[in-house]
Parts: C-alpha cells; sequence; structure tokens
C-alpha cells in the first residue's frame, strides 16, 4: 500500500512514549557502525569542533617554535627550510584547518537547535564534509610529516611556488589539498544555504532568526561562490608545476599576477567568513549576559550581509605594492576604508547591549565583551593599511602580522572560546569550571596583548614578514623578545582552557536545560540533547522563544511545550523561505556509509593525482561513482520514488 | 645610522615625508579610537555583577539604543571620509615617478641579491654594481624595476614605500634624498630561503661626491701588480668568473653580482656581512654556512689560494 | 503549499498546518535547492576560468592569440549539438511530468546520445589544433577550459544515464521526480555555460580581444 502523499501533522504536547519512539526513530547504532555511518549533526559538530581544536594546537605549536627562533637576533634552532615550513604550515593549520572548521562545527551542532529543526537540511552532505575536511588535514599534514610542507607562505605566490624554484612536493600537497578542502567547504556552504531558508521552525520570519545564523549564512554565500577561485588557482598552479602549462610562467606569456588575483578573489571573502559567523556568536550570547535584547538587531543583521558583499569589493587591497595603475588602486582603497562602517555598526550595537543592559560576569562574558575591544585594535590596524600610500610602509611588516592576530585572535578565537564556555553545558550536560574560566580567561587575554601589541611598533619599525632570523642593531630585539614571552603566556592560556574543557567533562557541575536563562530555542532541549532535538516542533512567535511574555512586548507567546509531532517517521518540517510557514514534511535520511565511500573514494583520487599514478586515480573514481550511487539511489522512504501507476 | 634603520616614522626625503601627516593622522585616529571604546567597554563592563545563577537577575527590554548607532555611525563617518579624501591626494603626490629624473636605474631582484644598471643617454655612462646604490642629493631617482626570478619587493623605508618586482612587468618607483646619509633597504615579499638576508643599502651623496663615484665606477678593475696579485686574478677569472664578472678580465658572467668594484661597498652578501677581509674570506670559503641555501657554494680554497685572491680582491676599490 | 493556520491558545502561538505534502513534489523539494547551490558554485569556477582568460589576454603582448581567427568547422555543429541535447533533456523531463515513459526514455536517450557526440567531436577539435596545453598560456587556458567543461558533460552524461535507468525502471512519477528535474537543471547549467566559453574562445577574437 502507497503512503499517503498528505498529512495533517498530529498536534500534540510531550510524552514518555513519544520520545521513546522518536529515539528509537533518530538515534544512532551506537559502536564503530553507527560511528562512521552517523548523519546526526550533533555528532558530526563535535567531531568538527575537536578536530579543530586539535589542529589550533598544532598550529600553535609551530608558532611557539617560531617565536623561540625569533626570541633573539641571530638565533638559529631551526634552518632557513625548516622555519619556512613552520610559518606556512602554521598559517595554513590556522586559516583553513582551524577557523572555518571551529565555525562549521559550532554551526552545525546549533543550526538546527536555533532553528526548531530535527536535523540540518542534508544530513549525509553533513557527514561528507566532515570526513572531506578530516582527509584534506590529514593530507597536508602527511606531507609537513614527510618534510614536505607547505614552504610559501599560506598565500603562496607565484613564481616561487612553480616547479623551477620549488621542486620538492611540498607545494603539490598543498595544492592538492586545498582543493580537497575546498570541496569540504563548498558542501558544508550548500548544507547551511538551504538550512536557512527551508527548514525552520513555524513562525520564525527572517526578523526573527537568532542573529548567527546570519553570520554563518552570510559566509557560506559567500564561500559557495568564492572558493571556486582558489582551488582554480590551486589547480592551475599544479598543472603548471607538474604538466608544463604556463598559466603564472611569463615565459610562456603567463602572468603572475593572475595568482594573486584568484586567491584574493577568494582569500579577502574569506577571512570575513572566519570572522562573521563569530560575531554572530557574540551578538548571540552578548545578550543573554546582559539581560536583554541586542540593540539593533536588523541593522546587525544588515551589517553583516553589507560587510560580506563590500568584502568581494576589497582583495586589491592585498596587492597595493605589485604596480597595479592609480585608478584601480585608489578604487580598492576607497572600498577598503568603507568597509570599516558595517563593522564600527556591529560594534557600536554590542557596546550599547551591554551599557543599557545589566551586565552579569561569567567567564563566557569576559571573553565575548573583551573581543570588542581586540575587534576594534585590529579594526584599526586595518584601517590604516587601507590607505594606499600608508599602506606601501606598513605591507610586509610584522605591523600585519599584529593585524591579522587581532582580527582572527580577536574576533575569532576569543568568540569561539567564550561560545565554549556558554554552549559546553548544553553540548554535555555540564558546566565548565567557573573559577578556572576565570584565570583562562586573563592568561589569554594578557598573554595575547603582551604579544600582539608591541608588534604593532615592531612593523612601524621596519621589521619584515617571513624572516627566519634578524641582525641586532636594527631596534627589534626586546619588541621580539616580549613577543615571544607573550606568547608562550597565550599558550598557556590556551592549555588551561583545554584543561577545562577535558576536567569538566568528566567532573564539571550538572547543567540543567537553560543554566544561563538564555532565550533561544537550543535551551529548550535537555542538556545534552536528544538525537531527534525537539520532542515537538515549536511554534516561534519572536526573536527571544524562551523571554516571551517577560519583556513587555504585544504578541503571541511562542509555544515550545506543544507542537507538531511528526513522529510516522525520521520527520522535520520544511518551511517557506521569508515567512516560515510550513509547507512540507521532510523525510530525513537514515544513517549511510556513502559519505565516507565518496570521501574515500576522493581522497585516494588526490593521493593518485600526487603520485600522478592512474593506478591509483581509476580505483579511486571507482569507489566515488559507486558512494554517489549509494547515496542517490532514489529511495522509496525518502519519496523520491514511486511507481507511477499503483 | 639610525637606531632603526628600516623605521619609516622619520624620512630623509619628499617621497616618504609625503605620507608622513597621513601616517601619522590615521596612527593617532587608531589610538583614540581604542582608548575611547577601551573607556567605554570598561565602564560598561565594571558595572557587571557576579551572580550564583543568571537566571536571579531579570530580564528587561530596555531601550532600543538606536541612538548609539546612529550618534556611532555619525563620528565614525568623519575620519574615514577625511581619509579617503587625503588618501587619494597623498597618492596623487606620491605615487609619481618624477617628469624629469635625474638619475635611472634598473634594479632586478634575483634571489637573494639586488642587481643595479645605471642607465644614461650615453651607452659609455652605462655601468653595473649590486646592493648598494649611491644617488646624488636633492635629485629624484626613477628606478625601474624588473623580476629576475621570483617577486620581491624594493623597499627604502626612509626614501619611500614597497614597490614589487615581478617577472613579466616592469615596476617603476622613485625616491629622493634630502640630506647625505646612508639609508638601509630590504626585501620586501616573501621570496625563499634567504628573504632574510636580502638587505641593500642607499647611499646619498654630496654630488660632487657622487660624481666621484661613478667615475670611478666606471672604470675597469685595475691591473694586478704583484705576483699574488696575479695569481689572485687568474683564480677569480677561472673559479669567480663562471657566476659572477669583473670588467676588464676574463670574467665576465652576469648571474652573480658584479665584483669590479667590490671593495668600495661598506658590506656583501646583499647586507648580511660588513665588507672586512676577514669576512670576505669567510664568504668565499663557506658561503652556505652563513646564508644557507643561497647560490653561492662554498669554495674550499686551499690557504695559499685565500691569500691571493684577499690579494687581488683588494685592488678592486 | 499548506498555509499555515495561527490559532491563539490563550496567548500562545500555534502552528496547525492542513494537508502539508509529505516528501519533496515535482521541483517543489530540497534537493533541488541543493543542486541550484551546486551550479551556483560551478557558475562561479567558470567565471573564474573565463576571468583568467580575459586578464592574461588583456596583459599579454602581442601574438598572444595563437588563433587569431579560430575556425568554426567543429565547434558551431558542435555547440548546436549540445543544445539540441538540452532541448531532449526538456523533452524526456516533459515527458515524466506527462506520465508518457516512452517520451520521457526518448528524450534522456537522444540527450544522451547527442552529449556523447559532444564529446567525440571535442576530442578530434583538440587533435585538430596546431598547438599543445604546453606551448603558451594562451593554449594551456583553452584546454584547460574545454577540460574542465568536457569534465562537466561527462559528469553530466552520467547524471543522464542514471535518469535514464531509472526512468526505465519506473521510478518517477509527475509528483515523485524531483530526482529528474535536479539532473536535468545540471545538464541545462553544462550546456548552457557552454555558449560563454564557445563565444569567449571562438567569438572575442573576430571582435579583436587579445590580438
Amino acid at each position: 500500500m502507497r503512503a499517503p502523499d498528505y498529512r495533517s501533522p498530529t498536534i500534540g504536547i510531550d510524552s514518555v512514549e513519544l520520545e521513546a519512539r522518536l529515539l528509537d526513530l533518530w538515534e544512532t547504532e551506537p559502536g564503530l557502525k553507527g560511528f562512521f555511518s552517523t548523519v546526526d549533526h550533533k555528532k558530526i559538530g563535535i567531531r568538527y569542533i575537536v578536530t579543530a581544536f586539535i589542529f589550533l594546537a598544532l598550529g600553535g605549536i609551530e608558532a611557539l617554535l617560531m617565536r623561540l627562533q625569533l626570541a633573539g637576533p641571530n638565533l638559529s634552532y631551526f634552518t632557513p627550510e625548516q622555519y619556512d615550513e613552520l610559518f606556512s604550515t602554521h598559517g595554513m593549520t590556522m586559516i583553513f584547518l582551524y577557523a572555518m572548521p571551529i565555525l562549521s562545527g559550532f554551526s552545525n551542532y546549533f543550526w538546527p537547535l536555533l532553528l526548531g529543526s530535527r536535523d540540518m537540511a542534508f544530513p549525509r552532505l553533513n557527514a561528507f564534509s566532515y570526513w572531506v575536511y578530516l582527509a584534506s588535514g590529514l593530507f597536508m599534514y602527511a606531507g609537513f610529516l614527510m618534510g614536505n610542507g607547505p614552504n610559501d607562505g599560506w598565500f603562496n605566490y607565484v613564481p616561487y611556488a612553480s616547479r623551477d624554484y620549488n621542486p620538492g612536493l611540498n607545494e603539490d600537497f598543498y595544492s592538492l589539498g586545498m582543493i580537497l578542502l575546498g570541496i569540504s567547504t563548498t558542501a558544508g556552504a550548500a548544507n547551511f544555504i538551504v538550512t536557512a531558508f527551508r527548514t525552520r521552525a513555524p513562525g520564525m520570519s527572517i526578523n526573527r532568526l537568532p542573529i548567527m545564523i546570519w553570520g554563518t549564512l552570510t559566509a557560506s554565500s559567500a564561500n559557495l561562490l568564492v572558493v571556486p577561485a582558489v582551488s582554480l588557482a590551486f589547480f592551475l598552479l599544479w598543472l603548471d608545476r607538474q604538466f608544463g602549462t604556463h598559466f603564472f610562467d611569463p615565459a610562456g606569456n603567463g602572468q603572475p599576477l593572475l595568482w594573486q588575483h584568484l586567491f584574493w578573489i577568494f582569500g579577502h571573502p574569506w577571512v570575513y567568513a572566519i570572522v562573521l559567523p563569530a560575531m554572530g556568536m557574540v551578538s548571540h550570547g552578548l545578550p543573554v549576559f546582559c539581560r536583554r535584547p541586542l540593540v539593533g538587531y536588523s541593522m546587525v543583521a544588515l551589517a553583516t550581509v553589507a560587510t560580506m558583499i563590500l568584502g568581494f569589493g576589497v582583495w586589491v587591497h592585498h596587492m597595493f605594492a605589485t604596480g597595479l595603475p592609480g585608478l584601480g588602486l585608489s578604487f580598492f582603497s576607497a572600498a577598503s576604508i568603507a568597509i570599516v562602517f558595517p563593522s564600527a555598526l556591529t560594534i557600536f550595537a554590542w557596546l550599547a547591549t551591554i551599557w543599557l543592559g545589566r551586565p552579569v560576569i561569567t567567564t563566557a562574558f569576559l571573553f565575548f565583551s573583551s573581543m570588542i575591544l581586540l575587534f576594534v585594535i585590529g579594526g584599526v590596524s586595518g584601517y590604516m593599511t587601507a590607505s594606499v600610500p600608508v599602506d606601501w610602509q606598513l605591507t610586509d611588516t610584522y605591523f600585519v602580522v599584529a593585524h591579522l592576530h587581532y582580527v582572527l585572535i580577536g574576533i575569532n578565537l576569543f568568540p569561539v572560546v567564550g561560545a565554549t564556555y556558554f554552549w559546553f553545558p548544553k553540548m554535555t550536560g555540564r558546566m565548565l569550571d567557573e573559577k578556572l574560566g576565570v584565570w583562562n580567561f586573563w592568561t589569554m587575554f594578557i598573554g595575547f596583548n603582551l604579544a600582539f601589541l608591541p608588534m604593532h611598533l615592531t612593523g612601524l619599525w621596519g621589521m619584515p614578514r617571513r624572516v627566519y632570523t634578524y641582525s641586532d642593531g636594527m631596534g627589534w630585539d626586546t619588541l621580539n623578545l616580549i613577543t615571544s614571552i607573550g606568547s608562550l603566556i597565550l599558550a598557556i592560556g590556551v592549555l588551561l582552557f583545554f584543561i577545562n574543557l577535558l576536567k569538566s567533562l568528566k567532573s564539571g557541575t550538572p547543567a540543567s536545560e537553560n543554566p544561563w536563562d538564555a532565550p533561544t530555542l537550543e535551551w529548550a532541549v535537555p542538556s545534552p540533547p536528544p538525537p531527534y532535538n525537539f520532542a515537538v516542533i515549536p511554534t516561534v512567535a519572536s526573536r527571544y522563544p524562551l523571554w516571551d511574555g517577560r519583556l513587555a512586548d504585544e504578541h503571541l507567546v511562542s509555544a515550545t511545550d506543544r507542537g507538531m509531532l511528526l513522529a510516522e517517521g525520521k520527520e522535520t518540517v520544511g518551511t517557506s523561505a521569508l515567512d516560515a510557514h510550513p509547507d512540507m514534511i521532510l523525510e530525513m535520511p537514515e544513517d549511510s556509509f556513502a559519505p565516507l565511500w565518496l570521501s574515500i573514494g576522493l581522497t585516494v583520487v588526490f593521493v593518485g593525482m600526487l603520485c600522478k599514478m592512474w593506478l591509483i586515480i581509476g580505483p579511486g573514481v571507482a569507489i566515488c561513482v559507486f558512494g554517489l550511487l549509494l547515496w542517490l539511489w532514489p529511495r522509496r522512504e525518502l519519496r523520491e520514488r514511486e511507481a507511477s501507476h499503483g | 645610522m639610525s637606531a632603526v634603520p628600516l623605521g619609516y616614522l622619520d624620512a630623509a626625503g619628499p617621497r616618504a615625508h609625503s605620507i608622513l601627516p597621513l601616517t601619522w593622522f590615521t596612527l593617532i585616529v587608531s589610538i583614540l579610537v581604542c582608548i575611547v571604546v577601551g573607556v567605554i567597554l570598561w565602564i560598561a563592563v565594571r558595572r557587571g555583577t557576579r551572580v550564583a545563577s543568571v537566571a536571579t537577575v531579570p530580564v528587561n527590554r530596555g531601550s532600543s539604543g538606536t541612538h548609539w548607532l546612529s550618534v556611532g555611525l555619525s563620528i565614525t563617518a568623519v575620519p574615514l571620509v577625511v581619509t579617503i579624501v587625503w588618501t587619494m591626494v597623498a597618492l596623487a603626490a606620491t605615487s609619481g615617478p618624477p617628469a624629469r629624473p635625474g638619475l635611472t636605474l634598473d634594479v632586478t631582484g634575483h634571489q637573494w641579491w639586488w642587481e643595479v644598471r645605471y642607465d644614461s643617454n650615453q651607452p659609455s655612462e652605462v655601468f653595473e654594481t649590486a646592493n648598494e646604490i649611491h644617488i646624488p642629493v636633492g635629485v629624484p631617482v626613477l628606478v625601474r624595476l624588473h623580476g629576475g626570478d621570483v617577486i620581491h619587493s624594493f623597499w627604502v623605508p626612509k626614501l619611500s614605500g614597497k614597490t614589487d618586482t615581478i617577472p613579466g612587468q616592469t615596476n617603476f618607483s622613485w625616491m629622493q634624498a634630502r640630506a647625505p646619509g646612508r639609508y638601509w633597504g630590504q626585501c620586501a615579499e616573501y621570496c625563499g630561503a634567504q628573504h632574510a638576508h636580502m638587505a641593500l643599502e642607499v647611499v646619498a651623496d654630496a654630488p660632487a661626491d657622487f660624481d666621484r663615484w661613478k667615475a670611478r665606477q666606471l672604470q675597469p678593475a685595475p691591473e694586478p701588480t704583484s705576483a699574488s696579485e696575479k695569481r689572485g686574478q687568474g683564480l677569480v677569472e677561472y673559479r669567480c668568473g663562471l657566476c659572477h664578472e669583473v670588467r676588464g678580465t676574463r670574467a665576465g658572467a652576469v648571474s652573480a653580482p658584479d665584483l669590479t668594484h667590490l671593495m668600495s661597498r661598506r658590506t656583501i652578501a646583499a647586507g648580511t656581512l660588513p665588507n672586512t677581509p676577514g669576512t670576505v674570506l669567510a664568504w668565499i670559503q663557506g658561503a652556505q654556512q652563513i646564508k644557507p641555501r643561497c647560490l653561492m657554494p662554498d669554495q674550499a680554497l686551499s690557504a695559499p689560494q685565500l691569500a691571493d685572491v684577499s690579494a687581488y680582491l683588494e685592488t678592486l676599490k | 503549499m499548506a498555509e499555515a493556520a495561527w490559532v491563539r491558545e490563550g496567548e500562545v502561538a500555534l502552528a496547525q498546518p492542513e494537508k502539508l505534502p509529505v516528501g519533496p513534489v515535482g521541483r517543489h523539494g530540497l534537493g533541488f535547492w541543493g543542486v541550484a547551490t551546486l551550479i551556483a558554485s560551478e557558475a562561479a569556477l567558470f567565471s573564474y576560468l573565463l576571468f583568467s582568460y580575459y586578464y592574461t589576454g588583456a596583459t599579454a603582448p602581442q601574438g598572444w592569440l595563437l588563433e587569431p581567427y579560430p575556425t568554426f568547422k567543429l565547434a558551431l555543429p558542435n555547440t548546436v549539438i549540445l543544445l539540441c541535447s538540452s532541448a531532449a533533456a526538456w523533452f524526456g523531463e516533459r515527458g515524466v511530468l506527462e506520465q508518457r515513459r516512452g517520451r520521457a526514455l526518448i528524450g534522456f536517450a537522444a540527450a544522451l546520445v547527442l552529449g556523447i557526440v559532444f564529446v567525440v567531436i571535442q576530442f578530434f577539435e583538440w587533435r585538430a589544433k596546431s598547438y599543445q596545453i604546453g606551448t603558451s598560456s594562451y593554449s594551456s587556458l583553452y584546454f584547460v577550459t574545454t577540460g574542465f567543461h568536457i569534465a562537466h558533460v561527462i559528469c553530466g552524461l552520467g547524471v543522464l544515464a542514471a535518469i535514464l535507468l531509472w526512468t526505465a525502471l519506473d521510478y518517477f512519477s509527475p509528483r515523485r521526480r524531483l530526482t529528474v528535474s535536479a539532473g536535468v537543471l545540471y545538464w541545462h547549467f553544462v550546456d548552457g555555460i557552454w555558449v560563454f566559453i564557445f563565444t569567449t574562445y571562438y567569438i572575442t577574437p573576430y571582435l579583436g580581444f587579445g590580438k
């Protein structure tokens, strides 16, 4: 008998029977089988977070080794090649293997909970994007461990990256690894976009979206359009290196600057993509500890989108010294100065929220509020480099290194740590230790500023980037020593963070459903949430559902204790894009090995490309085809097929 | 030499000088903004309380706060607009290059040294040197930048901002010194293992001194007089001549710095070492220990050979 | 699409929709959005390939165009073949919509065959060129751009073959056919992109670019 094509969903309240039924439908099998086949966004989110934190630690160790060498003039613990691989791998690790994946991890875990849904739009794609991320990280680190790590900096300019000057496998590991990572990022971006627009709780219209959704959504839209630029750039580089093409090689009428354009067309939007979701986390968590809604929600959402759009039009500011004509330089300089505007708006919104609220000090609050200052410091140094003639002195000095660390650590790492303190109770059912948290915060804050504030002066006094050593008599000795000491303190701070995580996992205070009395939907489910997230689908009537009735507002109260049950199968609700009217019942896929197969196939293909062996590429392609068929074969239970008669 | 040879908050020539007011403006605006935001943040956060449970502090809609946004953005707009306009003006003033340069140089960036060619309308006035550039005071100097292998960046902070040397295209920079002095420079684009040791020095001479220096540079190497010098010349032609040029001898290769007037330079190896007999010999014998992976192999000469080479090189003033 | 029925239960908002479709109906489903995002990303990829051509050509010395007057002998008929293949796929999709499996099978089979012909002719075109991929930046760009396109065509042929097979197995109905619509959309994209590539490499030289 054919399953019904239409249904009026049963409305009801939570019950023990309902929960048992949902658990049965949604739970992942325990053991290895479940581990490799799960499509549960929460499990995948945690994997992203754990993996990203491991890469953070690796990147941090690489940084400490560099700071050891730079602590004084003319030191030589490392050879030039070792140092060059260290600084390049450090950059690659932090920007590609930590900064984006950590935000993907938190977004993956929390988006369905924030949106009132039971999973992401494409659960199998979600699993796939994690496996490919892991594979690309292992691929690139395999190169590093073999002494063939990237060695031309994270932005990898030609001609130095070409075979003539860089004959080893270093650049091939980097190029192919980045293309593989790009596949993961694109898959993740597609997932976030469709989830945001089509799977929300009824009533969650566009202006009621939790502000963090705006951040990741904007970043994902940008990634979708610009990741192909860098994947292409690396692919063309690999062809130049291995197959004698002439994309970048002037001897064959190629253009070295083509690399820079393609890379930075990607690279600049990317650096906004790795901070906008984190800014969303601050906008999300800060109001909780100020006991009031965010000031200027609509303006902040618009500013997020405006920043991203403007971010597409500033890439040449990384190329001011390359001899481009003045008219072009002027345009990009003006755009780079103008982009301060929407960022400034967000800063004012945060300051106002704290000022006009009643701040409650917790470790999460300390990280969320301190990042405002770090953001501003990073922002103004960026503003300085936006002016072309000033940048002609500042660029490629340690001034830029100071700038980029203030924006990355200030607008990514600090919010991430704050978000961890905020959401750890929800994810694990335990609170992080607040006393250790205060030590964690101050060590990180003092260490970071001690390391990077003097670095502005080091740059103003002319120390160039990417030097494995420097002479005495340049005026840089003391500054570098202070930076090295500060970096050590910062590292201790991060270590305290990891210790707090591990310790609290075992013996942290048990957490209730809503320890912070926060307003958004993730706090309406148990800590940790069951596999199906919501026993009943909530109906949302405001931006802050759990604060409904307490803010003296004139609207209906959101319903979290009653709603659609959607328990006839593994189901969630699909809603319209702008107004979030329910418009279909979605059948979600079961756990599957297809994403893993496809990831393995792709990895084999890329290993084969690295070795230039069809004998490896061929089977890799076959595994990919197998994985795709397993994944896409139309399934009856997902309503992808039915007999055309009866 | 300045205490910070590569610092650029003090300028020694009009091109670098014309950017200083804008640089200080943006720097002061930046510092002020940080202080103001820091103070506001401090005051706002100080009112915070630590409580056992967050829920005990009731939530409140509070005022909309939009005046913070409108006032804040209005104040922000002012320095931003000023900076944009000022940037355009400063860019027009500094980008040059000068219409009538008094001197034209062709500088080519190589891994890891600077090839410098003094151009002239008269072919007999054209000569080459490396790593140390002399210019006459008060004269605008046009620098044509060529890429030799990978991308480098020509940067003498006290005289001018950076411009890259890119293979396949010619870039232009210019500089002018106000007073005699020595100004340190550095490659400012990562170019491989010895990017850290690719410095250069620009020496601004009074016009008479510059003419004297130039006249000397135009001379070929002098004939060796002593037997040791003659043996040294032979070695230099045979060994060094594989890569280096010494005009007036049979050493005529162009893939390494021109050595014709090596002893007129204050430093060697692109600013890595001071130019003394001891360092020159140490460099010849063991370049790979001083600048690992540079393109000069260790020579492993015997002691008598070293003495002869040293004697000959000393004549290349 | 069912309208949400809002009920005031006391002061609580509660969505009580009636008769929601279960699973994707026609084109209305998540999979279509998914393929649309994939197409957006791939379209961006081809934009960057064409950007590379225009940027390199604009900054290259004289004589960069190895073929100042590219011949249309193979490329023009091939373009027509590919566009016909799109029409055939559209025809096949209509067959599914109208529940006429014979028509659907003919349409998809024709699209597949025409696509294969395109690939074969493209290989002949490559062989007929007087230059190779490593000759210069122009030739590198030509072969890599058309190469990326052929790779997308081959993936599209796989998609068409799968759709053909699944249609033959009677998997689809007018309601349950999102797979078909999404796959055919991808095929239209692959064919549409070719028009841009063709214009860039075959037409702009006649308009004076790159000489």
